[in-house]
């Protein structure tokens, strides 16, 4: 069966959001922000604060990196996702700061989706352990704060039909969870 | 009769090792994943193999890291009682290769001085895990590993009694492979570490998973064991990168060491799709 994959500009709207579905095969093309550990850590320190924060994050979309530095000629080492759950405590703050989506790896569920479903957003899967391959689908890749915290300094990233999977969609349905229950052997 | 080895010679080949285990990852594990790609039944789980190999592949020809995680630097060391190293500290020889290797070879310094993170800066660094064992001969034998902590966060241990027997060690490893699912990066690799005391199971769990995936146990119940897990573990569906399947694991690897009749320890350590390995003898 010919594989087709919806393509998103980013960012992305209301309805857009709207009509996306967990299990959707997607590749996302535009702007987003990279965040780690380190980085959600001290956004929200900074939001809690009400200190400025370096870029704003109104209508942004999160990715979960944290790249290798690049060699001579690329324009970002390799930058497959990291695990999603470790930044899941920050999240409501972020969303609260105007991000609409997250993309990272790795599952949610419970209590770490609540904040998806107040606030509408999506969480899409890109594949874990793709850093060569993923590199390519990022065409500028500047730091726009923070950059003490070396991998994990705050990057503005311009990527394209960059491939990821719907995991939590605006209904509340969790790919993860359904997926696994059809795979399941009892 | 002595064997003078000069530690330089140890720092250039950890520098080499870590460069080449991030740029390709064991033949073994490719080419499981690539038969993957042809027996998973998921279509998106297909689809998500594939395009693990294709990564691999690209690392390979570009020479760049197949994930951007490099890890942390697991050295394990055979060394021969004969042999007298020279020309300095084998732990900092250790320690110049991963900093000169993770340098040249463009690999993400991943490490932290200070796990608390209470120290403003990081504190003095040691890029290296260092397992050594003494052996008979005049040989050094060494396996390096960069250990992605995707996986490695999803590890466990646990302190059974005998009466729990094999049973609880079945449990367990499906317990933590079904808490990691698509964390710890599948399909995995299963290293399952029992006996000795607490912190010998987690290195026999280190061990099991850093053994090719296609190296049996050489016992043949252990051997048994390690493939009646394979099959459970893939019954759980978890499937590719957790998005649903018959692929969860490539491998189940078993491994013991005498311990104490009041106890049981068991370890689990999960080793992501990209377990890099590499060995070498001096």
């Amino acid at each position: 069966m010919p594989f087709h994959p919806t393509h998103l500009n980013l960012p992305l709207t209301g309805a857009v959001l709207d009509g996306l579905r967990a299990g959707d095969s997607v590749e996302l093309s535009g702007a987003v922000i990279s965040f780690r550990d380190a980085t959600a850590a001290r956004l929200m320190r900074a939001l809690e604060a009400g200190e400025p924060l370096p870029v704003s994050l109104k209508n942004e979309i999160l990715y979960a990196v944290g790249p290798s530095p690049p060699k001579p000629g690329q324009i970002i080492g390799s930058a497959g996702p990291t695990t999603t759950a470790r930044m899941a405590r920050f999240l409501p703050t972020l969303f609260a700061a105007g991000v609409r989506a997250v993309i990272g790896k790795g599952e949610l569920h419970g209590d770490e989706m609540t904040p998806f479903l107040t606030h509408g957003a999506v969480y899409f899967a890109a594949i874990g352990g793709l850093g060569a391959l993923l590199a390519k689908q990022i065409s500028s890749a500047t730091v726009v704060g923070y950059d003490d915290l070396g991998p994990e300094a705050l990057y503005a990233l311009e990527i394209t039909a960059f491939p990821a999977v719907v995991i939590i969609d605006r209904q509340g349905r969790n790919f993860h969870e359904t997926a696994r229950a059809h795979w399941k052997r009892r | 009769m002595i064997r003078d080895i000069d530690v330089s010679v140890l720092r250039d080949t950890v520098a080499r090792l870590i460069v080449e285990a991030n740029y390709n990852i064991p033949d073994d594990i490719l080419q499981a994943l690539r038969d993957a790609a042809v027996r998973e039944e998921s279509e998106i789980g297909r689809r998500t193999l594939e395009q693990l190999v294709r990564n691999y592949e690209i690392a390979a020809a570009e020479r760049l890291p197949v994930c951007q995680d490099s890890g942390v630097a697991v050295v394990m060391l055979e060394v021969g009682q004969d042999v007298h190293w020279t020309g300095g500290s084998l732990q900092e020889a250790i320690f110049e290769g991963v900093r000169e290797g993770t340098k040249t070879g463009y690999l993400r310094w991943s490490v932290t001085g200070d796990p608390t993170r209470m120290l403003k800066t990081a504190g003095g660094d040691a890029p290296a895990v260092i397992h050594t064992e003494i052996v008979p001969g005049s040989d050094v034998q060494i396996t390096f590993a960069s250990k992605g902590f995707g996986a490695e966060n999803m590890s466990a241990l646990k302190m059974f009694v005998p009466a729990d027997g094999v049973p609880a060690i079945t449990d367990f490893v499906l317990e933590t492979v079904d808490r990691a699912g698509a964390d710890a990066c599948p399909p995995i690799i299963v290293g399952v570490g029992v006996g000795g005391t607490f912190e010998t199971a987690a290195l026999l769990a280190k061990k099991a998973v850093l053994r090719p995936i296609n190296v049996r146990h050489p016992r043949a119940d252990l051997c048994r064991l390690e493939s009646e897990l394979l099959e459970r573990v893939n019954d759980l569906g978890i499937g590719p990168q957790g998005l649903g399947g018959r692929i969860t694991a490539l491998g189940v690897n078993i491994e013991i060491y005498p311990t104490h009749i009041a106890g049981l320890p068991v370890a689990v350590n999960l080793g992501c799709h990209s377990t890099r390995r590499i060995s070498t003898s001096l």
